[in-house]
């Protein structure tokens, strides 16, 4: 035990004194928002951006229809003959022209809508364009056929599901969208976690091996506790940046919402927070959905599955590290250990999303080798108890299994040099 | 003398590979011992067993008359063939892990480290990282690792490799001075002239087997074979040749000498000495040099090796 300690420690230690760990752990959560910040800025520079459209209306009907917005206005040319409007659009450089034909009697509507332009328009502006020609034509058909369209307009019924569970608490589906987003982004950041911690491990054991100071390691303590403990080590120093990034993370977003002027605490009293909703309801429901998610046990089953699937990958990763010579030998065991890992971020993509606890997704969660990804996009969901519960102690039981495994190999492998690894070679070692 | 490590009928197999077939040795307290063999002969296989890094399929290991227990490995040193450090981590910080895991506390660690830091002349290195050291200096440090929890059982794995003549000197040194200290040395080499300087007792492991073992000077009587070299000034030294060779078994000799002698090696019968080979020159020529011929280890090793080829 004194000595799994001492390798705990020195482990540890190798893995946080690291530079780039430093850099990595200080800087990533800045990096983050600075991309969000830059993503942000970028599309409000976009939207800033006012475009000026000419309309050549033959018919007189529509010119009138196209209200100027906050990013386009829009120039009424139809007085002019259209060859002079289509120059001086273009010698303006205006973003486009409209031209709409008379009516055609017969049709009831113009033959020709056309829109002239240096580029081709987005699909909004075009959209935009449809929608209000359509919409004029078909008040104009109602008026036509002697109905009163100020009664449509007031018999017009807007809709908004709301969405509750049986506790009584309420979501939006705006608020489904960020449990995605939540759920998603730690499955992927669990991933990743794994990959890179994993590797690290992997790394380690190389390092030892190619040092050639593994013989005299293991001449003291046995090469079980010193698996072990490069182990436990790796995951403290996994454990620690997350800690780092989770405070940061809180400092941010308090930040942020009192930058917004939104109190977190209010907005889980519905008095308040329809009080708040009614002065900006779109981004305070966005925070307060945010603020709503259950961090706790998102958090807490991030640090389960976390040391589940980082025991189980690194115990692979170990093995790997052991039975070969140097880094570049590790490429042909790298697919199978990658494909789970990315096996588990499509499911959770495709099938949780679209149906969180289907069958494809709750068999996913209860695989180990997909569970502590596919779980944790599904827990913001909610998740029945017994189904966390057996996934994780299926995760526990193939973890002794693995680690039992890759004990045998790294045992072997670690004091074998110059031998091609390969598959038939490993299962070979299994048996000395 | 009283036995401090006895490895009995040792086997190891690697699939179909036998590294160790039936091998025992006996290592008496407060000696040198020399395990020899060409590479691959399966002394590094031998020495893992013994640090219980890899376990025998058959046979037992005793440490001071018990059977070999984990914790035993606080009364052995080990510095293996194969051997290195942690390239980024420091001298000290590292050399004070390692002998942490061997059971020192943090503070006798120090204390024994700040001695033989001083000792080997190596203070300044506390604070470098391994990589700013040459392999040599490396060598050292690991010198000093092996032997910091005063251990009853050292085994050195090619101890010389990789130092320059001074500080292969200076480590021989140390060696001695830790025998003299009370502590029983296993050796594993392939250089004949640190076994010849330094081992009591050898055993000779080739292909899996051990060919031979013992105390040296008992295989050096064994393996003479009742031979002089003599250096001699006679006067008609073809008349002389001739005589010899109609007595004796006669061959060629190539010694240095200030003397322009006839040099000859002259094999006695088993039931001559030494006397009668004296007695025979004396009246034919003046004995410049005369020597009997004692065979080297390195000539046992070449021997025996190639005769079970």
């Amino acid at each position: 035990m004194r000595n799994l300690r001492l390798i705990i420690n020195r482990e540890y230690l190798a893995r946080v004194k690291n530079k780039t760990f430093i850099v990595m752990t200080f800087l990533s959560p800045l990096i983050f928002v600075g991309m969000i910040l830059l993503i942000a800025y970028l599309s409000m520079l976009n939207s800033t951006e006012q475009k000026i459209i000419g309309i050549y209306d033959e018919s007189g009907m529509f010119a009138t229809e196209f209200k100027d917005g906050e990013q386009v206005q829009y120039l009424d040319f139809s007085k002019k003959p259209l060859e002079k409007a289509r120059q001086e659009v273009l010698d303006n450089e205006y973003y486009g022209l409209i031209h709409i034909s008379d009516i055609e009697p017969g049709l009831g509507k113009p033959a020709d809508i056309e829109f002239f332009g240096k580029d081709t328009p987005g699909f909004g502006t075009i959209e935009n364009i449809e929608k209000t020609i359509s919409d004029k034509l078909t008040r104009e058909q109602l008026i036509a056929k002697g109905i009163d369209v100020s009664e449509i307009d007031k018999a017009r019924a807007d809709v908004n599901v709301q969405i509750q569970n049986f506790s009584g608490e309420r979501s939006s589906k705006m608020s489904n969208y960020i449990k995605m987003f939540f759920g998603g982004a730690a499955g992927y950041l669990l991933m990743m976690f794994i990959i890179i911690y994993g590797n690290m491990v992997m790394r380690s054991v190389i390092e030892e091996k190619t040092n050639r100071i593994i013989e005299i390691i293991v001449s003291s303590v046995k090469p079980f506790q010193l698996l072990l403990g490069k182990i436990l080590g790796t995951s403290l120093a996994g454990m620690t940046q997350f800690s780092v990034w989770v405070i940061l993370g809180t400092v941010l977003l308090w930040g942020i919402s009192s930058f917004l002027g939104i109190d977190p605490y209010a907005a889980q009293s519905p008095a308040s927070a329809a009080i708040e909703s009614a002065a900006r309801p779109e981004i305070n429901q966005l925070v307060i959905d945010i603020l709503k998610l259950p961090y706790a046990s998102l958090l807490v089953f991030f640090v389960i599955y976390f040391l589940g699937g980082y025991f189980l990958y690194s115990a692979i990763y170990a093995a790997i590290g052991a039975a070969v010579d140097s880094e570049t030998d590790t490429q042909q065991f790298m697919f199978p250990i990658i494909l789970p890992l990315i096996l588990g971020i499509y499911v959770g993509f495709f099938s949780v999303v679209e149906n969180p606890h289907g069958t494809v997704s709750t068999i996913f969660s209860i695989i180990p080798f997909t569970s502590p990804i596919v779980m944790l996009m599904r827990i913001p969901f909610g998740v029945p108890w017994w189904e966390i519960t057996a996934s994780i102690i299926v995760l526990i039981a193939t973890n002794f299994g693995i680690l039992w495994l890759s004990a045998k190999i790294y045992r072997v492998g670690i004091l074998m040099y110059g031998k091609k690894p390969s598959y038939k070679e490993l299962y070979k070692w299994l048996k000395y | 003398m009283e036995n401090l490590l006895v490895a009995e009928n040792i086997y190891k197999r690697f699939g179909n590979f036998t590294a160790l077939n039936n091998v025992s040795i006996n290592i008496p307290q407060e000696s040198i011992f020399g395990l020899l063999g060409p590479n691959g002969a399966g002394k590094t296989t031998l020495l893992r067993i013994i640090n219980q890094i890899t376990m025998p399929d058959e046979g037992k290991v005793y440490l001071g008359g018990r059977p070999l227990h984990p914790d035993d490995i606080a009364h052995i040193g080990y510095l293996p063939e194969e051997r290195g450090l942690y390239k980024s981590m420091k001298v000290g910080e590292q050399a004070l892990y390692l002998a942490r895991l061997k059971g020192l506390t943090r503070a006798e660690a120090k204390e024994r480290l700040q001695f033989w830091f001083k000792r080997l002349e190596i203070e300044g290195w506390w604070d470098k990282k391994i990589q700013e050291l040459s392999k040599g200096m490396a060598q050292k440090v690991q010198f000093v690792i092996t032997v910091l929890h005063r251990p009853k059982l050292l085994i050195f794995d090619e101890p010389f490799s990789g130092f320059d003549p001074v500080n292969a000197n200076l480590i021989k040194d140390e060696i001695l001075q830790l025998k003299e200290e009370g502590a029983t040395i296993l050796f594993s080499t392939h250089r004949m002239e640190s076994v010849e300087e330094l081992c009591e007792y050898i055993a000779l492991i080739h292909k899996s087997n051990k060919l031979l073992d013992g105390k040296v000077s008992d295989i050096k009587k064994a393996y003479k074979s009742n031979t002089f070299e003599v250096g001699l000034d006679a006067v008609d030294e073809p008349t002389l040749k001739r005589e010899l060779e109609d007595r004796f078994q006669v061959g060629s000799a190539n010694y240095k000498s200030i003397q322009n002698d006839l040099k000859l090696t002259i094999k006695l019968k088993d039931n001559e000495s030494s006397n009668d080979l004296i007695q025979f020159l004396l009246t034919r020529a003046r004995i410049n040099h005369f020597v009997e011929v004692i065979p080297s280890v390195n000539d046992i090793f070449i021997k025996t090796v190639t005769q079970n080829a």
